[in-house]
């Protein structure tokens, strides 16, 4: 462990001496995910990592001539695995906010995605009348711009059940010991099978990306404060990925819609 | 009273953590966590008397299937049995539909029911200890006296059996308190959840932790005195003179 980072840490100082000189070619770049998080990054059935964030990762890395390490923390303790130097950068979909932007050292954003409500497909939900959803039980996954955005609006309405893990919600969405839950729309419309004939899940709420204070700027990968120029070398190789097509290649893989930034 | 909040409202001024909301999270944790202890403790221990007696009897068929109980529940973590009662129950088709789906909706009773099925088992084999060690002259003298086996269990093996089992079950009550820790696993907003949760709004691990586990600590104390003080008074008499 502790030799790859005084590794990283020297091609970094040689990178720095060097000026633009980019000799880091055996370098490993260590990066902290939460999984699964489909379709950003999950398990094929063979155990292969896959997603979007994935590849886009492995195309960053490319880039950078470097080797991406996928590190697996959970999610409510993937900031401090990071400062704890379990891993050089978190690239899981991590939202850009004040409050992380005050521990973490964030790259430019790199996607943007839209939360919305689900429930069970017989459930007759209107999201837009408040009194109705009086005593509901709403399900959303700790820590999450999702658990925010409920906790304020929503706090003193519904009874708010925090899980550790996306996979947890949908368990007990599907026990019917949630009315509602509130997720990230990709990944629920993704692990719903939305799509299918016969999901049990329905969305019932328009695309919701307001109010900004809650719901940031996009999705950027995640540093240390000090680690600037892997930072400045990460947003050099995102620009360069999104203007040679690369990026465009690899969302279309995933998605019907954009989610460029 | 509004001297209270202005020293309060002093004491928090400029703490972004510990503000009043959060101290109600870690307040209703206390609270949660209190009552799902002392519920599963004392269900646990009147389960444990019986089970106990029918453990220590000479009749296979009664002590077998309570020892593979207690097998069982010792023998595996209780973190597991956890998550098989309330991730497992739903897997039953048309559980929803019956009488029991209203308590196992909820995240306690499910919490509960485990807390009750392992502590019961760890107190069983407490008091099977404390019974079998009663001292084989007290029985004889019993018996002399013409006791029944129910009249002699009564008044000599279980009286005394409690007072021996008294320290190892203290310790049994602070596992418990401890154990309870992972009730949040099941979203219950217990003492740790609460810790958990101004952890994640806050990203401040020591702050929260530390704050939640001088609670527990000071739980612990609470019950140690408790336990103390009944030791001194229950075991008075096995002190040297």
């Amino acid at each position: 462990m502790r030799h790859v980072n005084l590794l990283l840490a020297a091609t970094l100082a040689a990178g720095l001496s060097a000026g633009t000189a980019q000799a880091r070619d055996d370098a490993e770049i260590r990066l902290g995910i939460d999984l699964p998080y489909e379709p950003f990054m999950y398990r094929q059935a063979d155990g292969e990592l896959t997603g979007f964030e994935i590849e886009l990762g492995e195309a960053v890395c490319d880039y950078l001539d470097a080797t991406c390490v996928w590190v697996e923390q959970d999610w409510d303790g993937i900031i401090p695995g990071l400062l704890a130097r379990n891993y050089d950068g978190i690239m899981s979909s991590m939202a850009i906010t004040e409050e992380r932007a005050r521990q973490v050292l964030f790259s430019d954003p790199y996607y943007t995605t839209p939360s919305a409500w689900f429930s069970l497909r017989d459930r007759e939900i209107d999201i837009e009348d408040r009194d109705s959803l009086e005593g509901l039980v709403v399900g959303v996954q700790r820590a999450t711009l999702q658990d925010n955005y409920v906790s304020e609006l929503y706090g003193d309405l519904v009874e708010i059940r925090r899980y550790t893990s996306g996979d947890d919600v949908l368990a007990d969405l599907r026990a019917e010991r949630l009315d509602l839950t509130f997720l990230d729309a990709p990944v629920a419309e993704s692990s719903m099978e939305l799509d299918a004939e016969d999901t049990r899940f329905q969305r019932v709420s328009d695309f919701i990306k307001e109010p900004e204070h809650i719901f940031g700027q996009g999705v950027g990968v995640a540093f240390r404060q000090r680690d600037r120029e892997l930072a400045e070398r990460f947003n050099e190789a995102l620009a360069a990925l999104k203007e040679d097509g690369t990026y465009d290649a690899i969302m279309a893989r995933y998605f019907n819609y954009d989610i460029k930034l | 009273m509004q001297d209270i909040t202005l020293w309060f409202q002093d004491l928090l001024a400029g703490n972004l953590i510990f503000t009043p909301q959060t101290l109600g999270y870690y307040w209703e944790g206390l609270v949660t966590t209190t009552q799902l202890v002392f519920l599963s403790l004392v269900i646990g221990l009147v389960m444990a008397v019986p089970l106990a007696i029918g453990r220590s009897s000479g009749r296979r068929w009664i002590s077998l299937p309570i020892y593979a109980y207690t097998y069982v529940f010792r023998g595996t973590p209780l973190l597991i049995q956890l998550y098989i009662i309330y991730y497992g129950v739903v897997f039953f088709d048309g559980i929803q539909e019956t009488f029991l789906w209203p308590m196992l909706r909820e995240a306690f009773y499910p919490a509960l029911i485990a807390f009750t099925l392992n502590t019961a088992a760890y107190t069983t084999e407490i008091f099977r200890g404390a019974i079998k060690a009663t001292a084989k002259g007290e029985i004889e003298a019993a018996r002399a006296y013409g006791m029944s086996q129910g009249l002699m269990m009564r008044r000599i093996i279980l009286p005394s059996a409690f007072r021996r089992a008294l320290p190892a079950y203290g310790n049994e009550v602070i596992f418990m308190l401890h154990a309870s820790a992972i009730a949040s696993v099941v979203t219950l907003m217990d003492l740790t959840g609460a810790a958990r949760f101004v952890y994640a709004r806050f990203y401040a691990p020591f702050e929260a932790f530390l704050f939640v586990a001088a609670i527990y600590l000071c739980l612990t104390f609470a019950i140690l005195y408790l336990f103390r003080w009944l030791e001194k008074r229950l075991l008075a008499h096995l002190k040297p003179a």
